[in-house]
C-alpha cells in the first residue's frame, strides 16, 4: 500500500520538478490515477465475466468455458478480441445521436462513481468532503443513460426495458440512500476516509446490520442484477434496453454494468465492512489486500444471489421496494438516532 | 476545494475519452468486414418484421411512484446535512428528526391509502 502512495508522491515531485504548478501537478496526477482505475475496472470486467460464467456453471453442475487455456483463462482474450472486431450495427430506425451517446454516457457515469472509492489509506482519486453523497448523486444519473438507450433504439423491447429500468432504479434508490444515512449518522462525516477511519474498532455492519441488508438488496436492484434484472430479462425482453447494441457498444454497456457492480460492492465494503481496515488485528497484510478480499467476497455473493433466486414479477418488485424497504429503512434511521442518543447519554 | 472538483472533471473527461478510444480501435478492426445491408439494419424483434410504431404514447403504470419519489428524494437531500450534525446537536436533533420524518410518513401513508403505490 505504501508503495503506491510513494509512487504517487514521487510522480507529483517529478511533475513539479518539470516546472508545473502544484495545481497542474495535482490534475495530471488525478488523470494518471484515473487511468489506473480504468485499467483496474477493465481487468475486473474481463475476469469477472469469465468468473461469473465459471461460477454459474458450477452452481448448475455444468462445466462452463474450459477449453481455452488452463481453467478457460484464454476465454478472456477471445472475448475482448471478439467484441472489438464485431460489426457495429446501428438500426436504420434508431435516433442515431442519442443511440451513440447512451453507451458512452453510461460508461462515463460508471467511471465517475469510482472517483470516491478508497482502495486503501490515501488511495482514492478524490477524497471529496461529500464523498458518499457524491456517489449517490452520480449513481442515480445512470438511470438517464438507461432510458436514453431504451428510447433511442426504436425497439419495443428496448423501450419497455428502459421504462422498467427507470421505475426500478428510482424506487430502490430511496432505500439505498436511507440505508447509507445510518452510517453517516454514526460517523458524522460524508468523507470516505473519515468513514473508514471510524470503523477501526468496529465495522458498521454490527450496529447497522439491517441497513446493510437494505443496502445490499437495493444495490442489487440499482445495478439491474438478478433477481431484479427485469429491465434486461433475457427470457422476456431478450436484453432489454441494450437489445439493439452490438459489438463494442454492447461491450461498453456490459463494462458499465460490471463497473457499477464492483463499485456498489466497494461502497458496501467501505461503508459497512471496514474498508481497508484489517480484522482481528491482522495488520501485517496491507490494507489494499484486505479491501480486495472483502470486495471479492461481496462480488461472490452477487453471483451467488443471481444464480440462486428466480426473477421477481414487476408489480411484486415495486411493492417490495415501496411497501417494505422504504418503511424499514425509515425505521432504521429513527432507531439509529435514538440508539446513538441513548448511547451518548450512558457514556456521557 | 476547487482542485478536488477539478479532479472530478478530469475523471469525467477520461470517462468520455476512453470509450472514444475503444470505439476508434473497433472502427479500425471492423473496417475490413463492415457491410451494413438493409435487412441487417432492421429493428430486431423475434425475427419477424416489426409491426407498427415504437414511439407511441403508452401507459407506464408508475406515474404516481415517480411523484412520490420526487418528495422522498428532496427529503434525502435535507437528511444528509442533518445526519452530519446529528451528534453535536443532541436532543434538539432527535426531536427535529421525529417531526421531519413524521411529516414524511404521514404523506407516505396518505399516498399508500390513496392507492398511489399500487401497480395499475
Amino acid at each position: 500500500m505504501k508503495f503506491f502512495i510513494d509512487l504517487a508522491n514521487s510522480m507529483r515531485a517529478g511533475i513539479e520538478g518539470m516546472g508545473a504548478s502544484a495545481t497542474t501537478a495535482e490534475i495530471i496526477l488525478t488523470a494518471i490515477t484515473t487511468l489506473a482505475v480504468v485499467i483496474f475496472i477493465l481487468l475486473h470486467v474481463v475476469v469477472l465475466l469469465l468468473a461469473e460464467r465459471r461460477l454459474s456453471a458450477m452452481f448448475q453442475l455444468r462445466l462452463g468455458p474450459n477449453r481455452l487455456g488452463p481453467l478457460g483463462i484464454g476465454q478472456v482474450i477471445a472475448d475482448v478480441v471478439k467484441t472489438l472486431g464485431k460489426e457495429d450495427i446501428i438500426p436504420a430506425g434508431a435516433d442515431k445521436f442519442v443511440f451513440k451517446l447512451a453507451s458512452t454516457t453510461l460508461f462515463a457515469t460508471a467511471l465517475l462513481a469510482w472517483a470516491v472509492i478508497p482502495f486503501g489509506n490515501g488511495m482514492i482519486i478524490q477524497d471529496l468532503n461529500i464523498g458518499i453523497f457524491y456517489f449517490i448523486a452520480i449513481g442515480s444519473t445512470a438511470t438517464i443513460s438507461v432510458v436514453m438507450g431504451g428510447w433511442a433504439s426504436n425497439n419495443k423491447y428496448a423501450l419497455i426495458g428502459g421504462m422498467r429500468g427507470v421505475a426500478q432504479m428510482i424506487s430502490y434508490e430511496i432505500p439505498m440512500v436511507f440505508s447509507l444515512l445510518g452510517v453517516v449518522m454514526l460517523t458524522g462525516s460524508m468523507k470516505m476516509s473519515d468513514i473508514v477511519a471510524a470503523q477501526e474498532n468496529m465495522w458498521f455492519i454490527i450496529p447497522q446490520f439491517i441497513a446493510f441488508f437494505i443496502y445490499y438488496v437495493a444495490a442489487t436492484a440499482e445495478i439491474n442484477r438478478a433477481p431484479f434484472d427485469l429491465p434486461e430479462g433475457e427470457q422476456e425482453l431478450v436484453a432489454g434496453y441494450f437489445i439493439e447494441y452490438s459489438g463494442i457498444r454492447w461491450a461498453l454497456f456490459m463494462m458499465a454494468e460490471y463497473a457499477n457492480m464492483v463499485a456498489v460492492s466497494a461502497i458496501a465494503v467501505t461503508m459497512f465492512l471496514g474498508g481497508w481496515n484489517a480484522p482481528f488485528g491482522l495488520t501485517f497484510i496491507p490494507g489494499i489486500v484486505w479491501f480486495l478480499i472483502k470486495l471479492y467476497l461481496m462480488l461472490f455473493t452477487f453471483f451467488w444471489v443471481r444464480w440462486t433466486f428466480p426473477r421477481l414479477r414487476v408489480d411484486h418488485l415495486m411493492h417490495f421496494g415501496w411497501k417494505f424497504m422504504i418503511p424499514v429503512s425509515l425505521a432504521n434511521i429513527v432507531v439509529t438516532g435514538i440508539g446513538i442518543y441513548v448511547y451518548r447519554m450512558i457514556t456521557g | 476545494m476547487l482542485t478536488s472538483y477539478a479532479g472530478v472533471v478530469v475523471v469525467l473527461i477520461i470517462g468520455f475519452i476512453f470509450p472514444g478510444i475503444l470505439l476508434g480501435i473497433s472502427r479500425i478492426l471492423q473496417a475490413s468486414h463492415r457491410n451494413p445491408t438493409p435487412v441487417k439494419l432492421q429493428t430486431y424483434e423475434c425475427g419477424l418484421e416489426t409491426q407498427g410504431e415504437t414511439w407511441v404514447q403508452f401507459k407506464i403504470s408508475y406515474f404516481m411512484y415517480a411523484l412520490v419519489f420526487v418528495a422522498f428524494d428532496v427529503e434525502t437531500i435535507f437528511l444528509y446535512p442533518w445526519a452530519i450534525k446529528f451528534q453535536s446537536l443532541g436532543l434538539f436533533a432527535i426531536v427535529e428528526m421525529f417531526i421531519f420524518i413524521a411529516i414524511l410518513v404521514i404523506g407516505f401513508w396518505y399516498a399508500w391509502k390513496e392507492g398511489a403505490l399500487e401497480w395499475m
